[in-house]
């Protein structure tokens, strides 16, 4: 290829048959974000998350200190171990952050979900939806002749699970909140 | 004292506060209050450019040149969207600048009104940091924020968007030391353990190097200085990136030149062969890695940043060091000087040897000619012609660029200015308008291509206006050049709208402008044709004809390791495969 005839670099190796180190397993992360809630800190940490082309499965935000203007972003993603560090880094650059905590690699966590599941119908379906939503412990909160309003709080898989006992049943419409999630114990 | 005021003169108070000498704008609609405020004061220097874009790169060179942040002021609508591709580059090539960009009142915000544009929105992927100001008490506030944010940490771009009523509103002023910083902190001094880790690494070293970057630049005077202590201690062999530029003196021994894609032979091989890798300030871009699973694989890397997410971004590193580099330097040398000031030099230098082997190699080599001049050739001429003297060098955007950065000199930072990570043609001329605003007595010349060049042309009225001295230097190859080297390499030799149709005659666009026009083909007229520019007191094009279809060399081609270089035309038969090509 090299007709000056040049040696060509002198590496016993050849590069060539190196892994690639970033081509690894993807990983499920829950990182709580400390923010100011000012305008655009949201479309900020989302834009960072379209423009470099991370995951997110999850994302919940709301003020948590009304006081100090300060929010906190709930945001579970995937991706490989260098991807979630790049993430936690890049999040951390953006200037209204002021904390990024991995709470899957911080020691254990509690993660819960609130959900709302409407299924609609009669006899022993409406039946069954009852007895199953007596098992998950779920609450009734609204209910005509011919349908249920269901609150769900849980981890995401018991909504998972029960989403998917009810779809047979008659659910028509589905509402998530999306994970929030704290350390335990007393840190 | 803290005066109540409009909004139009806290924004003139807070810039006169943060010692702003000079302001690179475009009026409109939405910013006449500020205007009106710039009109009755005579502290702050408004320079009126032809496109707000050259207003941004202006700034840029302002603030690369002088270490100070820049400021450019504009108007909302198109006004704010002109200035998306100097905030853009900005942000790449971490500058510091401040946008000022006026927006339609607050109360019709969101209405679709004449001039509005989404400013905060648009310009968010392209800023550090923005903000909506939408209370005139806050105005004075978020502008000091904006110049800590903008000059601290890994520096960047900041936009503050007011609207026109916030301008004409009055509330008091908040004087720059009442002003809260919030809590944006970046770590400045590295971990310790991290260093000493890093410094009795480099004392057992065989193949060392320091692979230097803009980092260096931007973390001012002191880190340069720092590095040059640390390289003639050690005795390591050091490049840089196309960024770093400087740093280190390339009259300094222990230069390798730069590195990377168009970099030079010895400096890509000893990245790929080191045993150790110190990256001070740099950020393992891919013009710099290649192929990243054949990058520099035997060796220990340090990295040396103070940007937590450079770190393991592209390339993983063995000591990651957060923190600013003259911090680090100096902790790193004082580290290194107390264990002992231990080197393995009978094996650094048995690994110049090695270097010395491949710079005998004369990767720059070209072949001359008496009938027509070479761009290589104007090039060394040009710096064999100004070497010494008090010179600021810009570029465009191309071959040109690259050949700039491998035929010229650099002894100092701050000296080099070029569109590094967007890569963006139109950058120069404007950027040589800031950089002589900034120092009206020095020499600017612009390094240019034809085509790079006609993208911000209009910013010789700017030139003319304010009897800027700019040196505009054109290599022109009536080409697209870079792009008809990829064509030729990558292409089947389809020149697919890659040549220069319907040129101007430069002389005359000059000259309608007010400015000098210079044209020289003859090799043998060259120097005398550069030395008249460099004499002409005001601002000059010299249009210098060029062989077409030189190709810039070496090169890495997009997808192959640092070994695996072409040296020459003859080289490049069949280099780039199919699976390079998808790269740019
Ligand atoms: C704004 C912009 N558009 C397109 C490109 C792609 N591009 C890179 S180099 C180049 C050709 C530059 O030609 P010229 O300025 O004449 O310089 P030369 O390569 O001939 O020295 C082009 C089109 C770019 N870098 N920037």
């Amino acid at each position: 290829m090299n007709s000056l005839n040049l040696k060509q670099g002198s590496s016993r190796k050849s590069a060539y048959d190196l892994k690639n180190p970033l081509d690894e397993r993807e990983e499920t992360h829950t990182l709580a974000v400390l923010v100011d809630n000012e305008a655009g800190t949201l479309a900020r940490v989302i834009g960072l998350f379209s423009g470099r082309g991370y995951n997110i499965d999850s994302l919940t935000v709301a003020e948590t200190d009304t006081k100090g203007h300060r929010s906190r972003i709930t945001i579970v993603t995937t991706g490989t171990p260098a991807v979630i560090e790049q993430i936690k880094a890049q999040l951390g650059g953006i200037v209204p952050v002021y904390r990024v905590h991995d709470l899957t690699v911080e020691g254990p966590s509690v993660e819960r979900e609130m959900a709302l599941l409407k299924v609609v119908g009669t006899g022993e379906k409406r039946v069954e939806a009852m007895r199953l939503a007596d098992v998950f412990r779920v609450n009734v909160v609204d209910s005509t002749l011919d349908s249920f309003v269901f609150e769900i709080t849980g981890t995401s898989e018991k909504i998972d699970a029960f989403s998917d006992l009810m779809r047979p049943l008659g659910l028509v419409e589905f509402a998530r909140t999306g994970v929030a999630a704290l350390a335990r114990g007393n840190t | 004292m803290s005066r109540e005021m409009t909004g139009a003169r806290i924004v003139i108070e807070a810039l006169r506060e943060q010692g702003v000498d000079t302001v690179f704008g475009y009026p409109g609609g939405a910013v006449l209050p500020i205007y009106d405020e710039i009109f009755q004061q005579n502290d702050i220097k408004h320079i009126l450019v032809r496109h707000e874009q050259g207003a941004t790169h202006a700034a840029e060179g302002y603030a690369r040149s002088t270490g100070k942040p820049g400021v450019v002021l504009v108007t909302s609508g198109p006004g704010a969207t002109n200035a998306v591709t100097g905030m853009t580059d900005a942000l790449m090539d971490s500058i510091p600048i401040i946008v000022l960009s006026g927006q339609v009142p607050t109360f019709m915000i969101g209405n679709d009104a004449f001039q509005e544009a989404d400013t905060v929105g648009i310009t968010r992927p392209c800023s550090k940091h923005n903000w909506l100001v939408k209370d005139t008490a806050d105005l004075a506030q978020t502008i000091h924020k904006a110049f800590h944010i903008a000059t601290t940490g890994r520096p960047g771009p900041v936009l503050i968007d007011i609207p026109k009523d916030v301008q004409f509103a009055s509330a008091r002023y908040t004087p720059m030391n009442k002003a809260s910083k919030g809590h944006y902190a970046p770590q400045l001094k590295g971990d310790i353990d991290a260093i000493t880790a890093a410094v009795k690494a480099l004392e057992t070293a065989k193949r060392p190097i320091i692979y230097s970057g803009g980092g260096v630049i931007n973390s001012g005077a002191g880190a340069s200085q720092l590095l040059r202590e640390l390289v003639s201690a050690t005795n390591i062999p050091v490049t840089s990136t196309l960024m770093g530029l400087g740093a280190y003196p390339a009259s300094g021994e222990n230069w390798l030149g730069m590195l990377g894609m168009h970099g030079t032979y010895e400096s890509n091989m000893a990245m790929h062969d080191c045993d150790y890798m110190l990256c001070i300030g740099a950020r393992f871009d891919d013009r710099i890695t290649g192929r990243t699973d054949a990058f520099s694989p035997d060796s220990l890397k340090v990295h040396i940043d103070i940007d937590p997410s450079s770190i393991n971004k592209n390339i993983h590193v063995d000591i990651p060091i957060i923190g600013d580099i003259a911090h680090v330097l100096e902790d790193f040398l004082k580290v290194w000087k107390s264990r002992g000031r231990k080197t393995d030099a009978a094996a650094v230098k048995d690994w110049q040897h090695v270097i010395n082997d491949w710079r005998d190699i004369k990767c720059l080599a070209y072949r001359g000619s008496d009938t027509i001049i070479k761009p290589q050739y104007a090039l060394q001429r040009l710096e064999a012609l100004t070497k010494g003297r008090d010179r600021y060098i810009t570029t465009e955007v191309g071959q040109h660029q690259m050949w700039a950065a491998q035929f010229m000199g650099f002894e100092d930072p701050n000296r080099f200015m070029t569109s590094g990570g967007l890569g963006t043609m139109g950058y120069g001329l404007p950027a040589s308008i800031g950089v002589q605003v900034a120092h009206p007595d020095s020499l600017v010349i612009n390094v240019a291509g034809d085509a790079s060049f006609l993208m911000n042309m209009q910013e010789l009225g700017t030139a003319a206006q304010f009897r800027l001295p700019v040196k505009q230097f054109i290599l022109n190859n009536e080409r697209l050049g870079m792009v008809r080297q990829w064509q030729q390499l990558l292409h089947g030799e389809r020149y697919s709208s890659s040549w220069s149709e319907s040129l101007p005659d430069f002389v005359k666009l000059a000259e309608a402008f007010g400015a000098k026009g210079i044209v020289v083909s003859d090799p043998a007229e060259l120097d005398s044709a550069i030395q008249e520019m460099i004499d002409h007191d005001g601002p000059v094009i010299l249009d210098c004809l060029v062989e077409k279809h030189e190709n810039c060399f070496p090169m890495i081609p997009s997808g192959k390791a640092h070994n695996d270089m072409l040296l020459g035309d003859d080289s490049t038969e069949g280099a780039i495969d199919a699976s390079g090509s998808i790269l740019v």
